[in-house]
C-alpha cells in the first residue's frame, strides 16, 4: 500500500469510510443536473395537469382525459403504435434472421447497422420529407402508379397528412429499431444449443421451433414493446407532416402548448402528458419484466 | 457451419429477404433524390439545385438555415461537453468507489427512454422560462435538455467500455506505482476509455443534429426546425439539406461502428 504524503495515515476502515463519503459528494453535480433537467420537468409536466390557470388545485384537466377529443387522440396513438410496432417487429426480425451467419465485422453488417441507427434515431423531420417525395400528391410512387398502372392512391382523398399517412413513415423507422434491438438477442443464441439439437437428430427447423423461437420469444416481445413505446412517443415526423392536425396525442400536446386553451382548459398539456406517462410506464414496466426473463438465456 | 453455430438461412433466403427489404427501404431515399433533380414545369432533370446548395450560393433568404446549422453544431458540442463533464466523471466514480450506486445510476440514465420528449417539453417550458431570466435565451442553454435526451445513448456507450475494463486493478496499479489521481485520470483512465468516450460523443452529436421536438416547442432554431420552415418556401432545398444531414449521420454512425468493432477485436 502506498502512503499518501499529503494525508496522515489513519486506520484503514475510517479512511475508506471518509473517502467513500467524499466520493458520494462527487456525484452531487450529476445528481443536481438530473434533478433540475429530468426530475423537475417531469414533475412539472405531470403536476400542471392537476392545477388550473391560477395555480389552484383541480381535477378538471384530468377529467378532460375522458373527453371524446382526447380519447380519440389516445386511441389513434395506440392503434398507430401497435400496428407499426407489430409490422416493424416482424419485418425487423426477418432481417435480423437473414443476417445470421454474415460476418459481424463485415461491410454488410457495418452499413446495415449505421443505416438502421440513422433511420431509427435521426429520422424525424427527414422521414416526413421522404414520404412527401414518395407518396405525396406529386410523389415518385404516386406519379408512377398513376401514369403506368392507372391507380390513384388518393382516389378517396389525400390521406398522407392524416393518421393513416403516418403508418408508412412510422414503419420506416420501426424496422431499423427492431434490427438494432433484436439482433443482439439473436446473436446471443448459444452454438451449443444448435449442436445439441443436431446431435439428437434435429434439423434446423427443429432447432428454430423447439429451441430458437421459445428462447427468443421474451426478447421479441420486449423489442415489440420498445417499438410500441418509440412510436407512441414519436413527435417530429407527425409534426413535420401535419402542421395543423391533432390526430395523435403528441400533436394534441403541441396544440395545447401553443394555443393556450384547448377544450377551454389551460393546462390540458399537463393532463395529456400525464396520460402519456401512464401508458409509457405500463409499457416500460412490462418491458423490464420481459428483459429479466430474456436475460436468463443470455448468461 | 457458420461462425455463430446457429443454423444460418440459406443464401437464397437471406438475399431474398435483404433484397426485398432493401429495395422497399431505398424507395423513399430514391424518391427524395429524384425530387431534388426535377426541373420545374417543363420536366426533365438537372443538378442545378445541388450545385446551388453545395457552392453555398443560396442568397440571403436562406441565411436562417445557415444560422440554424450553426446553432445545431454549437448545441452538439455543448451537449458533448455536458456528457463529458457531468456524466462521465460520475460513471467513473461510481464504478470505482460506489458500487452500490451502479443500479440506481443505470436506472436514472435509461429513464429518458420512458419519458417522451414531448412530455419533457411540457415541464421544460417553465424551467426554461426561469433560465431565460437568469442566463438569457441563448440557444446554447438547450444543451442541458439535450444532455438528458442523449443520456441513455451516452451511458450505454461508456458503460460497455467500463464493463470491458478492470478499472479497479488499473487504478490500483497506477496508484501503487506512485501516480497521483490527476495522472491516473489523464494517463490511465482516459486512454482506456477513449473508445467509449468517442462513441458517446458521436452518438450524442447524431442525436442532437436530429432533434426537433424540444427546439420546436421551446421556439429555438436548430437544423430540424429550420428545415421545416424552409420546406414551406422551397421544398427542394430543404430536401437536399435533409439528404446531406442523413448522409452525415450515416457516416458518423459508421465511424462509431468501427470504434466499437476495434474494441471487440482486441478482447477476444
Amino acid at each position: 500500500m502506498t502512503v499518501d504524503p499529503r494525508r496522515p495515515s489513519r486506520r484503514g476502515s475510517r479512511r475508506r469510510a471518509g473517502s467513500s463519503r467524499a466520493a458520494a459528494w462527487g456525484t452531487a453535480p450529476f445528481a443536481l443536473y438530473v434533478a433540475l433537467f429530468l426530475a423537475l420537468p417531469t414533475a412539472i409536466a405531470i403536476g400542471t395537469g392537476f392545477v388550473d390557470g391560477e395555480g389552484a388545485p383541480t381535477l378538471d384537466n384530468v377529467a378532460a382525459l375522458a373527453d371524446p377529443y382526447v380519447l380519440s387522440g389516445f386511441s389513434t396513438s395506440l392503434w398507430l403504435s401497435a400496428l407499426t410496432a407489430v409490422v416493424g417487429a416482424v419485418i425487423g426480425a426477418l432481417v435480423a434472421y437473414a443476417l445470421i451467419g454474415t460476418d459481424p465485422n463485415g461491410a454488410l453488417r457495418a452499413s446495415i447497422d449505421s443505416a438502421s441507427g440513422v433511420l431509427a434515431q435521426f429520422g424525424g423531420v427527414m422521414l416526413a420529407f421522404a414520404f412527401v417525395a414518395t407518396i405525396g400528391i406529386q410523389g415518385l410512387v404516386t406519379v408512377l402508379l398513376r401514369d403506368l398502372v392507372g391507380v390513384d392512391i388518393f382516389a378517396d382523398g389525400v390521406w398522407l397528412y392524416e393518421a393513416p399517412g403516418l403508418v408508412l413513415p412510422y414503419v420506416y423507422f420501426q424496422v431499423p429499431l427492431m434490427i438494432i434491438t433484436f439482433l443482439p438477442a439473436l446473436e446471443a443464441l448459444k452454438p451449443q444449443w444448435a449442436e445439441a439439437t443436431a446431435t439428437l437428430g434435429g434439423t434446423a427447423r427443429d432447432f428454430w421451433w423447439r429451441v430458437g423461437i421459445p428462447v427468443l420469444a421474451p426478447s421479441f416481445l420486449g423489442s415489440l414493446l420498445l417499438l410500441f413505446a418509440n412510436a407512441f412517443s414519436s413527435f417530429a415526423t407527425a409534426a413535420a407532416l401535419t402542421s395543423q392536425g391533432q390526430s395523435i396525442v403528441p400533436l394534441q400536446i403541441r396544440a395545447a402548448l401553443t394555443s393556450e386553451t384547448v377544450l377551454g382548459r389551460e393546462n390540458l398539456a399537463g393532463a395529456l402528458a400525464l396520460g402519456m406517462i401512464v401508458v409509457m410506464a405500463a409499457v416500460m414496466g412490462l418491458y423490464a419484466l420481459l428483459q429479466r426473463r430474456a436475460s436468463r438465456w443470455q448468461r | 457451419m457458420t461462425a455463430s453455430g446457429v443454423p444460418a438461412p440459406r443464401p437464397a433466403t437471406r438475399w431474398t429477404i435483404l433484397g426485398a427489404v432493401g429495395i422497399v427501404f431505398a424507395i423513399p431515399i430514391v424518391a427524395m433524390v429524384e425530387f431534388t433533380l426535377r426541373r420545374g414545369l417543363e420536366g426533365g432533370y438537372d443538378l442545378s439545385r445541388w450545385v446551388t446548395v453545395l457552392t453555398g450560393d443560396l442568397g440571403p433568404a436562406y441565411r436562417p438555415l445557415g444560422t440554424a446549422i450553426g446553432n445545431s453544431v454549437a448545441l452538439a458540442l455543448a451537449t458533448v461537453a455536458v456528457v463529458l463533464v457531468l456524466l462521465v466523471p460520475t460513471m467513473i466514480l461510481v464504478q470505482l468507489k460506489l458500487p452500490a450506486l451502479r443500479r440506481p445510476l443505470e436506472f436514472v440514465c435509461l429513464l429518458p427512454i420512458s419519458i417522451p420528449a414531448i412530455v419533457l417539453v411540457v415541464g421544460l417550458a417553465p424551467v426554461y422560462g426561469v433560465i431565460a431570466r437568469i442566463a438569457g435565451s441563448g440557444v446554447w442553454t438547450l444543451a442541458f435538455a439535450y444532455g438528458i435526451v442523449v443520456l441513455p445513448f451516452a451511458y450505454r456507450a461508456v458503460q460497455s467500455n467500463l464493463d470491458a475494463l478492470d478499472l479497479a486493478t488499473l487504478t490500483e496499479a497506477a496508484r501503487s506505482l506512485g501516480a497521483s489521481w490527476p495522472v491516473v485520470i489523464v494517463r490511465v483512465l482516459l486512454p482506456n476509455l477513449r473508445r467509449g468516450l468517442l462513441a458517446a460523443a458521436f452518438i450524442s452529436v447524431a442525436v442532437v443534429l436530429g432533434e426537433f421536438t424540444i427546439a420546436s416547442l421551446l421556439n429555438r432554431q436548430n437544423l430540424q426546425t429550420a428545415l421545416v420552415v424552409v420546406q414551406k418556401d422551397d421544398p427542394f432545398i430543404a430536401v437536399i439539406v435533409a439528404l446531406l444531414a442523413l448522409l452525415f449521420a450515416f457516416v458518423l454512425l459508421l465511424v462509431i461502428g468501427r470504434i466499437g468493432r476495434g474494441r471487440t477485436r482486441r478482447t477476444p
